[in-house]
């Protein structure tokens, strides 16, 4: 049903480009499309050593050409010397190129504060929710009754939902508490666990952190506490772990499962299971079209491995050049590198948008009346929450619409800002949201905020 | 399962174990990169570290990856990309005005001008625009819809999700998929994962591995009784077998579909890899139009190809596309929506689709070198062929069919009895046996008949033919030695 609104919605983008294009009038001259977590369609450049890189390894010549630095080619010649035939064409192995296996390990290592990794555990996917879909297939068993549950966040995007409801299972929805920046509370956890009594049977339970759309960022004893939870409650841990280098709060800090887990100690280090997922698409990176992502497994039964190894190896192996660039991403220029000033500063550059847009977004809807936002600590998304009143809500329902696809629609009609409405995400009853994507050059998103301004207060009037 | 005391500590059990997974995962197996693969990987590893065999190197002829043997990329769609990945390149006059002209459309058909960003899930629109009119010229004007083209991640993708599409029904309404044997085993990989009925279908081995309807009414029939037989899938040129089906096996193909209500998927991604004589490529839509309206306005069928095989062999960009005749509006419309959970195919792949359906034309400065680069490319794959079915043909033991296309040999062997009492001592079934034997003793690397299937007491193995012609030559030599060996050995 969501899917279709969307659907529905991206027509309608489409349409009203399409008249802007013939030169239709409109108090607006392009569309400000945040519908999606894609930094680059909205101007993000990407970054310049991972791209001399990968044009290296796709065209080998340029290792000949003085317009690439020296540790570009060096890194381009080192991964082509890993791949078969020397050649980003050759099929890689099932894992990955074994070489950036390991050293996504070191990266894990490294960033986890010692916490040791085993390449063993590590596979190089075609994106987080190829990687995220496998792992749900095997968990799903298909054959139960009841059937396979699986914990999921709401608010939360709806690509896991979809998977395991395809898949035959059940998502069973734990809510975030919005007037806590979307915290996610054990209680909660609880509950939702009991309410799947007698409906299936719970086997999973799947977090995002940094949220999607919430942006919030758990803290350490958070995420104990669900690792204390899973563990007690036997269930296998999913960790999207995506955004985690999307972190804008002021004192906010990403702490991984992992590492947590790890710190715990036994038993719950040893013993609770575990897959974290990261990509390349929500990084400062953006490459999302590259698609590539990796996921570690913890604690997996060795024979189960086995067959999520198979799994697999049934496509193939992640697209090359999208390896490469998570190759770039886990292992960045060097101080000392002659990469390395333009790198940081490209990082920085970005980090800095994030830091900003966040702050903005806060500032800005938190002012107007009607709509309030949750601090966005991390993540690429915004998701205010719309009061809308009840001459709008039955507006839409007359249109035979969700009400904040309602709101959405108008935005995008009357002030060229495409949104999500929050409905797609599983919200809390009556209650309406919108999802924006705050990855964008600072010119767009303050564009955007002042026409989200101006049509909210018009809006709130016309339907007072 | 509870909790067991190993060596006095108490252990937990695992909450995901095998008992509890999902059990069509469990069935799930993939010859090409399995066990003797696994194998083969560790044997490289021990050479590096230096400890001896009797070979100095792994060959692996295990897989239809061309590049990883030595072919060398064409230097126009590696241009071409290399201009996308980094658009700074466009200012490089080293790079021909060709390869920045289809750059630059590329990059103004993509998100913020960076293949970096999403594409629309069935794939960016111009893409698809290029690949229909490719397919119209290719099947000499019969018009081909944007709209029924769908980018994909490699072909595979899309035949995965083309299955998951149309496995449905419970007990005997389970839908049944008829796959011939021997068989690209992604197609059975897939199939157990779904939990759908693999109906098999025997290509004849006496007849070039030429496909008889008659065989296809016995599967089907004896299927009837047991689940719901709704797919009929085909692998033209045929892989492992490299079987190129004649046009009248295509329209007995077409007619028995229709007769028994079935949708076809023509796995075609070696279309471009035809080279024995009197053989030729006919794409099953343009004989499906060909048939006349009673026929294409009703068969309803996807076509598959991919930018791994051919004369690019570029697998390791995962580029491929089908395109869906006659489907049914509310299936594609759950067809689109169950592509868009993938988000969309590598982007990448995507452009160096639209270079292989957009070649260098005459008038264009690349052309007289990408032709002889693909030209080159086809001869040498052509020349392996025919030395391959004769080199294995002058071995008493193994026969081989003509390599008609496709990449891979699928010779018989015959095995002594003692060799298959032994493999059933050690576990093994016989032809896995007597490719691990190989393996250790001559480090060549190739995939057992039974990963593939096989009639019942036939064995096989699947070779590629892809190493270099030198190479491959030593190869030939040491199976043959290997084969005579091994006969001798076990008599």
């Amino acid at each position: 049903m969501k899917q279709l609104e969307y659907a529905f919605m991206a027509k309608l983008a489409i349409h009203i480009k399409e008249q802007l294009r013939k030169g239709v009038k409109k108090p607006y001259k392009t569309i400000i499309d945040v519908s999606f977590g894609d930094p680059h369609k909205a101007g993000v450049k990407p970054l310049t050593f991972a791209r001399q890189v990968i044009a290296a390894c796709t065209y080998p010549k340029l290792m000949n050409s003085d317009k690439l630095p020296l540790d570009a080619k060096q890194r381009a010649q080192w991964l082509l010397d890993r791949c078969p035939g020397q050649s980003v064409g050759s099929y890689t192995a099932t894992a990955g190129i074994p070489e950036t296996v390991h050293k996504i390990s070191a990266f894990i290592t490294r960033r986890d504060g010692g916490a040791p990794s085993d390449p063993k555990n590590i596979f190089i996917t075609a994106g987080s929710q190829w990687a995220l879909m496998n792992i749900l297939n095997v968990l799903v068993n298909k054959q139960a009754s009841p059937r396979t549950g699986v914990l999921t966040p709401a608010p939360g995007h709806d690509k896991a939902v979809l998977s395991i409801v395809g898949m035959g299972g059940e998502t069973i929805p734990y809510y975030l508490t919005e007037e806590q920046g979307w915290a996610l509370q054990v209680e909660e956890l609880q509950r939702a666990l009991d309410s799947a009594q007698g409906v299936c049977k719970p086997v999973a339970l799947y977090v995002i952190n940094p949220g999607n759309p919430a942006g919030h960022v758990q803290s350490r004893k958070s995420i104990q506490e669900v690792i204390r939870f899973v563990s007690e409650k036997r269930l296998f841990l999913l960790a999207d772990e995506v955004y985690q280098d999307c972190v804008q709060g002021e004192n906010t800090e990403f702490v991984s499962y992992k590492r947590v887990l790890n710190e715990m100690g036994p038993p719950f280090s040893e013993t609770v299971e575990l897959a974290s997922f990261h990509s390349v698409s929500k990084s400062v990176m953006g490459e999302c079209g590259l698609r590539c992502g990796y996921v570690e497994l913890v604690n997996v039964d060795p024979a189960v491995m086995k067959h999520i190894f198979t799994l697999f190896s049934k496509g193939s192996c992640s697209p090359v050049l999208g390896q490469i660039a998570l190759d770039v991403m886990i292992n960045p220029p060097q101080p000392g590198d002659p990469s390395y000033t333009l790198y940081n500063q490209e990082t920085q550059h970005i980090r800095d948008m994030l830091i900003q847009n966040a702050k903005r977004v806060y500032e800005v809807v938190n002012s107007l009346p009607g709509l309030s936002c949750q601090p966005v600590d991390g993540g690429a998304f915004a998701f205010p929450r719309v009061f809308l009143p009840p001459k709008a809500i039955k507006k839409a329902k007359d249109l035979g619409m969700e009400p904040d696809t309602f709101y959405s629609v108008r935005l995008l009609e009357e002030a060229g800002v495409f949104v999500r409405p929050g409905c797609g995400y599983k919200q809390k009853k009556d209650t309406y949201h919108i999802r924006f994507c705050i990855m964008t050059p600072r010119d767009m998103m303050d564009e955007l905020l002042g026409r989200l301004t101006s049509f909210h207060r018009k809006f709130m009037m016309d339907f007072a | 399962m509870s909790q067991q005391a190993v060596n006095g500590v108490q252990c937990r059990a695992k909450v995901l174990t095998l008992d509890n997974m999902n059990p069509y995962v469990k069935r799930v197996e993939y010859a090409v990169r399995g066990p003797i693969v696994q194998r083969a990987v560790q044997l490289e590893k021990e050479l590096k570290e230096g400890i001896k065999k009797p070979f100095t190197e792994v060959i692996k002829a295990n897989i239809g990856d061309a590049h990883a043997m030595g072919q060398k990329p064409i230097t126009f769609l590696r241009q071409v990309l290399a201009l996308c990945a980094y658009p700074e390149l466009l200012e490089d006059n080293k790079f021909p005005e060709d390869a920045k002209k289809r750059a630059q459309r590329i990059l103004d058909a993509c998100g913020g001008h960076s293949i970096g960003a999403y594409s629309a899930s069935q794939g960016i629109e111009c893409i698809r625009q290029d690949v229909s009119r490719y397919i119209e010229k290719r099947d000499g004007g019969i018009p081909s819809n944007p709209d029924n083209i769908y980018l994909s991640t490699g072909a595979s993708d899309a035949i995965v999700t083309m299955l998951k599409l149309m496995v449905c029904g419970e007990g005997r309404d389970r839908t049944g998929v008829m796959i011939s044997i021997p068989q690209y085993p992604l197609y059975s990989a897939a199939l157990a994962e779904l939990g759908a009925v693999q109906i098999s279908y025997y290509l004849d081995e006496d007849k070039c591995w030429s496909l008889d309807v008659k065989e296809l009414r016995r599967a089907l029939n004896e299927a009837r009784q047991h689940c719901n037989p709704r797919v009929l899938c085909i692998i033209n040129p045929g892989n492992p077998t490299g079987q190129v089906q004649s046009r009248q096996c295509i329209e007995d193909v077409i007619r028995f579909a229709k007769e028994e209500h079935l949708f076809l998927m023509a796995d075609e991604v070696y279309q471009d890899n035809v080279y024995a004589e009197g053989c030729k490529f006919h794409s099953f839509k343009k004989v499906l139009f060909e048939m006349g309206p009673e026929y294409s306005s009703t068969v309803e069928m996807a076509s598959f190809h991919s930018t791994s095989k051919c004369y690019m062999g570029e697998c390791g960009f995962r580029g491929g596309y089908m395109e869906v005749i006659n489907m049914d509006p509310e299936v594609k419309a759950q067809l689109t929506k169950l592509v868009s959970v993938r988000l969309c195919p590598p982007v990448p792949g995507q452009a160096l689709l639209d270079l292989v359906v957009n070649p260098p034309q005459p008038d264009e400065p690349s052309y007289t070198t990408f032709v002889k680069e693909r030209t080159a490319v086809l001869a040498a794959l052509a020349e392996k062929a025919r030395l391959t079915e004769q080199v294995f043909n002058t071995v008493p033991g193994i026969t081989c069919n003509p390599v008609q296309g496709a990449m891979y040999t699928f010779p018989r062997i015959t095995l002594p009895q003692k060799a298959i009492d032994k493999a059933k001592e050690e576990g093994k079934v016989p032809d896995m046996f007597y490719c691990m034997k190989l393996l250790e003793e001559e480090g060549i690397c190739l995939v057992p008949g039974s990963g593939f299937g096989q009639k019942e007491g036939t064995f096989h193995f699947r070779m590629t033919i892809l190493p270099p012609t030198e190479k491959l030559k030593v190869v030939l030599q040491k199976i043959r030695e290997f084969h005579i060996r091994f006969t001798q050995e076990f008599s």
